[in-house]
């Protein structure tokens, strides 16, 4: 049974699937308004994620399927103690296709393991959210046309984002990807998302602590927001949160054709007034999420024989 | 019990000098019931100094625990006085219920019953489920 945990579990080929068939949709959307007819999503949230949750039931609906849902960590059987795999085992008995979050990773592994039924990965704690880059991916494709020879500059917290570590190695797989990573000293990228995703596929990447000196030779600027979560003391947080606003201002230095992405939500990252700007791409994003979302669910059920 | 004549049980040589007791009890052989000799600094032309532990009883012995925490040790199965089989062990790719994962974020900190099992990587030892690196064998 095929689950989805991360998005290196997609070939680069799956990915020009996917990606092809969002379009797909974009562009007949009522050619799949009854490919999921009679089929069941249960959308298992162990920890509140309202807008992925959505975004799954949207999709889902959008393709004439039905949604059931545990939502609220609080009155689920997880509030209770029982396991993730026992949880599954028991949703598997009502459901075609699960799309669960959790706050512990692999969460979605121990579920993927006891499932009959395929699993996509909505968020495992600070570890995988694969259908998060899958939007990234469908955002570039639309508005880049290309996967290949793109710079990429990530700013924020680089340390702790996940979006960024998997969109980093997702986009590692392309030639001529180059990575920017923009980031206080204490957020830097980990060196294991170095050794791991980044050398051993040859990608070139540059690190700094300036936004405004890399915006002239990004292709994409990809803003993260820093999670008060991660920190333990709160002067950290503070002093860090602050470190990189983008403003309309600093937009002029950007190229012409250079967008802006952003995974949501976003606290104070990114001034309001670039939203009019018609390189910001965040809100676009989410909806490709949902197009996305569409493609994975069908491909999944698919392979499993159910449509 | 004759150290040097076993009849059916288990040699595992090569073991860096030091790491003889460690293992002896890691891999739980200091119980009542089985004749276990350790022998302490044996001169050795390649290592210089090793040690060797010598199993009177025909007992499985946990190799990715062997290998884990000393890949260069060799186990030699002995059957009727003879040597039946010789393992270099190596580091294995999957240890599975071997080490714990430490990450209090790692779904092994609350699933029931869940095996911890860490997978070889490039840099080492990490958990299959959250990706954290194992602290390294000393
Ligand atoms: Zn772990």
């Amino acid at each position: 049974m095929r689950s989805i945990i991360d998005v290196l579990d997609l070939s680069t080929e799956e990915i020009e699937e996917l990606t092809a068939c969002a379009q797909d949709i974009i562009a007949n959307p009522d050619a799949y308004a009854d490919v999921c007819a009679r089929k069941k999503l249960a959308t298992l949230f162990f920890e509140p994620s309202t807008r992925t949750r959505m975004s799954f039931e949207a999709a889902m609906y959008e393709l004439g399927g039905h949604v059931i849902t545990m939502a609220g960590a609080a009155s689920s059987s997880a509030a209770k103690g029982e396991s993730v795999a026992d949880t599954i085992k028991t949703v598997c008995n009502y459901v075609d296709i699960i799309a669960m979050r959790h706050p512990k990773e692999g969460a979605a592994l121990v579920a993927a393991n006891n499932a009959t039924v395929p699993v996509i990965n909505a968020g495992d704690g600070g570890h995988c959210h694969p259908t998060q880059t899958l939007a990234d991916l469908l955002t570039i494709k639309l508005e880049k046309k290309r996967f290949d020879n793109l710079t990429i500059g990530f700013c924020g917290d680089l340390k702790f984002g996940r979006t960024v570590h998997s969109l980093a190695a997702a986009m590692a797989r392309y030639p001529g990807t180059k990575l920017v990573l923009i980031s206080p000293e204490e957020l830097k990228l980990p060196s294991y998302v170095k050794r791991n995703a980044l050398n051993p596929a040859g990608v070139k990447y540059t690190q700094t602590t300036d936004l405004e000196e890399a915006l002239p030779e990004l292709d994409i600027l990809y803003m993260t927001r820093v999670q008060r979560e991660r920190f333990f003391n709160e002067e950290d947080y503070l002093r860090l949160k602050d470190r990189y606003i983008l403003t309309a201002e600093k937009m002029k230095k950007a190229p012409e054709d250079m967008i802006v992405m952003h995974p949501l939500p976003r606290v104070n990252e990114i001034s309001v007034a670039v939203d009019d700007d018609p390189r910001a791409c965040y809100f676009k994003q989410v909806l490709n999420g949902k197009y996305m979302r569409m493609a994975l669910i069908m491909k999944l059920l698919k392979e499993a024989g159910k449509i | 019990m004759n150290i040097d004549s076993i009849k059916d049980g288990v040699v595992i040589d090569h073991i860096t000098a030091g790491k003889g007791m460690k293992l002896v009890s890691l891999l739980e052989l200091d119980r009542d019931d089985v004749s276990v000799a350790i022998i302490k600094n044996v001169h050795s032309r390649k290592m210089g100094k090793k040690d060797i532990i010598k199993i009177d009883a025909d007992i499985p012995v946990n190799l990715d625990l062997i290998g884990y925490v000393d890949p260069g040790a060799t186990v030699n199965i002995i059957k009727n006085s003879v040597l039946a089989e010789k393992k270099t062990i190596g580091r294995p790719k999957v240890l599975t219920g071997v080490i714990r994962c430490k990450n209090p974020r790692c779904i092994t900190s609350v699933e029931q019953e869940l095996k911890h099992v860490f997978l070889l990587r490039s840099d080492g030892y990490r958990c299959m489920y959250c990706e954290t690196k194992a602290a390294e064998e000393q």
